[in-house]
């Protein structure tokens, strides 16, 4: 019984350890900033002409426009909140999406697409942080729960199970 | 008191805590752009509300940066649908015209908005003493890494961006950040390259 109640307060302790670790890491997931006030909901009546460098064969190439949204879906749009341009209607995340077209269609890799967001918003800008740096946490440290969890059940439930034979050795009063 | 379950509870709390305090010394809401230190991207884009006495260029000139090199340089995104944007109006307005006859340029980038509007808006403002500049497609809006407006660029008079504000300016921290680009420059600081539409035709490279 006592054992038991052991397991289940390291449970709950486990489980509040989790709860805090997943609140520190989504505090220091990028929020959005406000959105800028009196943003154009009109989009039609404010529509600016966008400046293209694309050709009419570009402008409708399906291998581009496949290209262009992989890169698109892993930038994130400035003005929403947490939606990669790809899937946002907002004017800035199309004109963005112009870019990264205009970019790929001039012979940039994704990859120097990327980089060319990345070095104006910031790593901010990916959706998906790189592992480098203190990045290295949100990766390691899901993995480094479940072994953990699964060391500490192993350990738990071997003692738990080895409860019978010394429990009865053992006087009643030795918790709390 | 159990000392070795008490410490390995310990070992455990303390590091979710002191990543939780840390967290808290941070704003989620605040983007550090990685611009300030770099050269100002470039640009050349079209006066389309020209300013008033002095700071006045034509409508229809074409502003390069390039050609401001030698000058601080204020540059403030904008838009008509902006409502923070009222707020900083005169004040911006009000010190870039204190500042006429010194190495400053002060200028406006019209970001997602259309001239005719943006015009409109100037008049409704009481006017503009600094020129504003047409930004189609928001390409130097991109280029400088917005996300929304206002905000404003301080470049130094080498080129560099030297400072970000996001949101409404006030008259102090203009003056402030231009007084320091200003004393910083005064050393060695080059002739300012005279921007007049003659450079536009000249046509010198972007």
């Amino acid at each position: 019984m006592t054992q038991a109640r052991t397991l289940s307060r390291a449970l709950m302790g486990a489980a509040a350890a989790l709860t805090l670790v997943s609140g520190a890491l989504a505090a220091q997931a990028p929020e959005l900033p406000a959105a800028p006030q009196g943003a154009p909901q009109d989009s039609g009546a404010l529509r600016v002409k966008v400046q293209g460098t694309l050709t009419d064969a570009q402008k409708n190439d399906p291998v581009l426009d496949a290209a262009t949204s992989a890169v698109a879906a892993q930038l994130r749009c400035p003005v929403c909140q947490g939606v990669a341009i790809q899937d946002s209607p907002s004017e800035l995340a199309q004109q963005m999406r112009m870019v990264v077209k205009e970019q790929l269609a001039s012979g940039k890799s994704p990859d120097e697409v990327k980089a060319y967001f990345v070095s104006k918003y910031g790593e901010w800008i990916l959706l998906e942080p790189q592992a480098h740096g203190f990045n290295i946490v949100i990766y390691a440290l899901p993995v480094l729960l479940v072994l953990g969890g699964a060391v500490f059940l192993v350990f738990i439930v071997r003692k738990w199970t080895a409860a019978p034979a010394a429990a009865g050795s053992a006087p009643s009063g030795e918790n709390d | 008191m159990n000392w070795k379950r008490a410490s390995i509870a310990a070992a455990t709390a303390a590091p979710v805590i002191g990543l939780l305090a840390w967290g808290l010394t941070r704003d989620p809401n605040s983007i550090p752009s990685p611009l300030p230190g770099r050269e100002a991207p470039t640009f050349a884009l079209q006066v389309f509300a020209p300013g008033q006495g002095d700071l006045a260029r034509p409508a229809g000139d074409t502003v390069r940066l390039t050609d401001l090199r030698g000058k601080v340089v204020v540059l403030n995104f904008w838009a008509s649908w902006c409502l923070a944007c009222r707020d900083e109006h005169s004040a911006l307005s009000d010190v870039a015209q204190s500042y006429a006859g010194k190495p400053v340029q002060f200028l406006g980038v019209l970001y997602n908005d259309v001239p005719d509007k943006g015009t409109a808006w100037i008049a409704e403002m009481g006017g503009q003493s600094y020129p504003s500049v047409d930004d189609p497609g928001a390409r130097v809006a991109i280029d400088y890494g917005l996300y929304g407006v206002p905000e404003t660029f301080f470049l130094d008079a080498s080129g560099r961006v030297a400072y970000k504000h996001t949101g409404p300016v006030t008259q102090g921290v203009v003056r402030f950040k231009v007084d320091s680009l200003l004393a910083a420059a005064l050393p060695a600081a080059p002739a300012p390259v005279a921007d007049t539409a003659a450079n536009t035709k000249a046509g010198k490279a972007q």
